[in-house]
C-alpha cells in the first residue's frame, strides 16, 4: 500500500519534470536564428555533385559531340532518350539533328551519362523545372544547348 | 431618471460591439500567434509574406473561409448542423461580458460571475457535440462522443479548484476576487499560501483544465487530425468551420482570463504600481503564449491516458487542495 502510494507521487512527479524539460528545451530552440531559407529569394549552394536532367556537351567548334552511337539510347532504362542524325560531307563523324528527352519518364538513373564514350552528355544543374503543361517535359537537347550558346557571354 | 437605461443599454451594446471585434481580433492573431510561435520552436519563420511578417495573415485566411461554399451533405441533421457553429460561439463571447478587464472596464458585472463563466462553457460543449452528432459521420459521431467524456472529466477538477478558491475569496464575483489581491504578486491567489500551500499546484490544475475544456492540444481529441480528420468539424465547410475556429480561439482568450482574474491578480501590476487594462492584457497574452508553448511542445494523448490523467492524477490532487484549504480556512 505504501509502496504504491509513492510509486504513484513518483511517477506524477517524474512526469511533471519532464513535460517541465520538454517546455524548456522548445523555449530555447525559439531564441535560435531560423535555418530556413527563404527559397525563391534566396538560394543555397548546389552541391559539386548534384545531378539534374542530361545536356549535351559542345566541342570547341559548338558543334554537339554526340556521334549518334545511340549507346545512351539503348542504355536507357525508361526509353526516354531519341537519338538521329546523318554524316554530312566533310565530317569524319556523324552529327546529331534530333535528341530528345522525355523528362516525365527519366528517373535521373545516369546511365545515359555512363554509356556514352564519347564524353558527350552531362548533367545538368537546373532544378527549376516546374510547369503546368506536360510538354514542357520533352526537351529538345540541341535547341537547349543552342540556346546555351547564344546566352554565353 | 429616465435617460439612465438608455444610456445602460447603449453602454451595453457598445461593449458588446467592442467585444465581438476583440473577439474576433484574438482569433485571428492568435492564429497567426499559433503559426509563428511553433515557427520559432522549430527554427523556421512562420508566414511571411501576406504583408509585413505576415502580418496580414489572417485576413487571406478570414477571405479564404469567406470565399468557400457552405455545404450540407446528405443524411446530416440540417438544422442542428446549422445551429452549432453559431451555438459555440455565442457562449464564448458571452463569457468576455463578464469579465472586468480593468477597474473601470467591463461590461456587466453580476455577483455570480465565475458561476456565470462556467455555465456558459458548458453550452460550448452541448454545441461541439451536437455538430459532432448531426454531421451523421462516424469520425464526428466519436468526436462527439469523446467531448463529453472529456469535458466531463475536466470539469470536475476545474470546479474542485474553483470552489476552493471560492472558499478563500468568499464571493463569485470576478471583479471582487480580483479587488483582492490588490498590492503586489504576494497577494496573487496563486501565491496566497496562508490560504492553502497548495495554491500554485491548484493553479496548474486550472491550467491543465483549462486546456481540455478549451479542447487545445495535447487534449484536443475533438480535432484528432491523425486519428478523426477534423473530429467533430470534418463535414464543416467555410465559415461553418471558421465559427468552430474562432470559438476555440475565444475559448482559450476566455480561459486565459479568467485565469488572470482568478490567480494571478486581473489588472493589478505585480509590484503594485500602475494597475489597470495593460497588465491584464499582459497576463492575458502570456497565458495565451503559453497555451500555445504547450500545444507545440508535447504530442497528443491518447483518450485513455487523458481521462486517466483526469480521474488519477487531477481530482485526487484537487481534491487534496480542497481538503487543505477547507482546514486552513477553518482554523485561520
Ligand atoms: S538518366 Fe536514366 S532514365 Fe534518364 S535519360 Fe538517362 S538513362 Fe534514361
Ligand atoms: S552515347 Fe553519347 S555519343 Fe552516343 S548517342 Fe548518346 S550522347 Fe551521342
Amino acid at each position: 500500500m505504501k509502496s504504491d502510494l509513492r510509486s504513484y507521487l513518483k511517477e506524477i512527479i517524474g512526469g511533471s519534470i519532464s513535460l517541465l524539460t520538454g517546455m524548456w528545451i522548445t523555449l530555447r530552440q525559439s531564441f535560435r536564428k531560423p535555418v530556413t531559407v527563404s527559397y525563391p529569394y534566396r538560394t543555397l549552394k548546389l552541391p559539386e555533385r548534384f545531378r539534374g536532367h542530361i545536356e549535351l556537351k559542345a566541342d570547341e567548334q559548338g558543334w554537339a559531340k554526340c556521334v549518334v552511337c545511340m549507346a545512351c539510347q539503348k542504355a536507357c532504362p525508361s526509353f526516354c532518350i531519341k537519338v538521329n542524325g546523318y554524316k554530312p560531307a566533310g565530317m569524319p563523324r556523324k552529327v546529331a539533328t534530333i535528341y530528345i528527352l522525355d523528362f516525365t519518364t527519366c528517373s535521373l538513373c545516369g546511365l545515359c551519362v555512363e554509356s556514352c564514350r564519347f564524353d558527350a552528355l552531362m548533367f545538368s544543374r537546373e532544378y527549376n523545372l516546374a510547369s503546368f503543361r506536360k510538354e514542357d517535359y520533352v526537351m529538345d537537347m540541341l535547341e537547349r544547348l543552342r540556346r546555351r550558346r547564344i546566352c554565353r557571354p | 431618471m429616465p435617460h439612465d437605461w438608455l444610456w445602460e443599454t447603449v453602454r451595453l451594446l457598445l461593449y458588446l460591439v467592442g467585444l465581438i471585434g476583440f473577439a474576433a481580433f484574438n482569433a485571428a492573431y492568435l492564429s497567426l500567434l499559433e503559426r509563428k510561435e511553433p515557427a520559432w520552436f522549430q527554427l523556421r519563420r512562420g508566414p511571411t509574406e501576406a504583408g509585413p511578417l505576415g502580418l496580414l495573415q489572417p485576413v487571406a485566411d478570414g477571405i479564404k473561409l469567406l470565399g468557400k461554399q457552405l455545404l450540407v451533405q446528405g443524411g446530416a441533421d440540417v438544422l442542428l448542423f446549422k445551429i452549432a457553429p453559431v451555438a459555440v460561439v455565442i457562449p464564448s463571447i458571452m463569457c468576455l461580458v463578464l469579465i472586468p478587464f480593468s477597474e473601470t472596464m467591463g461590461a456587466r458585472d453580476i455577483s455570480l460571475g465565475l458561476l456565470a463563466v462556467y455555465s456558459f462553457a458548458a453550452i460550448n460543449v452541448l454545441a461541439t457535440m451536437l455538430g459532432g452528432w448531426a454531421s451523421h459521420n462516424k469520425y464526428s459521431s466519436i468526436a462527439a462522443a469523446r467531448v463529453v467524456a472529456q469535458n466531463i472529466a475536466y470539469e470536475i477538477p476545474l470546479l474542485l479548484v474553483i470552489i476552493a478558491l471560492v472558499m478563500v475569496t468568499h464571493t463569485f464575483d470576478l471583479r471582487e476576487i480580483v479587488a483582492q489581491q490588490a498590492g503586489g504578486f504576494w497577494n496573487w491567489n496563486v501565491l496566497r499560501f496562508g490560504a492553502s500551500p497548495l495554491m500554485p499546484l491548484a493553479f496548474l490544475i486550472y491550467f491543465i483544465c483549462m486546456l481540455a475544456e478549451a479542447n487545445r492540444a495535447p487534449f484536443d481529441m475533438v480535432e484528432a487530425e491523425s486519428e478523426l480528420i477534423a473530429g467533430a468539424f470534418t463535414e464543416y465547410s467555410g465559415m461553418g468551420f471558421g465559427l468552430f475556429f474562432i470559438a476555440e480561439y475565444v475559448n482559450v482568450v476566455v480561459g486565459s482570463s479568467i485565469g488572470a482574474v482568478l490567480f494571478l491578480g486581473g489588472w493589478h501590476c505585480p509590484f503594485g504600481l500602475l494597475p489597470g487594462l495593460h497588465w491584464f492584457l499582459i497576463k492575458l497574452y502570456l497565458l495565451c503564449f503559453a497555451v500555445i508553448w504547450v500545444r507545440w511542445t508535447f504530442p497528443r494523448t491518447q483518450i485513455y491516458g487523458l481521462l486517466n490523467l483526469s480521474w488519477k492524477v487531477l481530482i485526487p490532487l484537487a481534491l487534496a487542495h480542497l481538503i487543505v484549504t477547507a482546514v486552513t480556512v477553518k482554523l485561520v
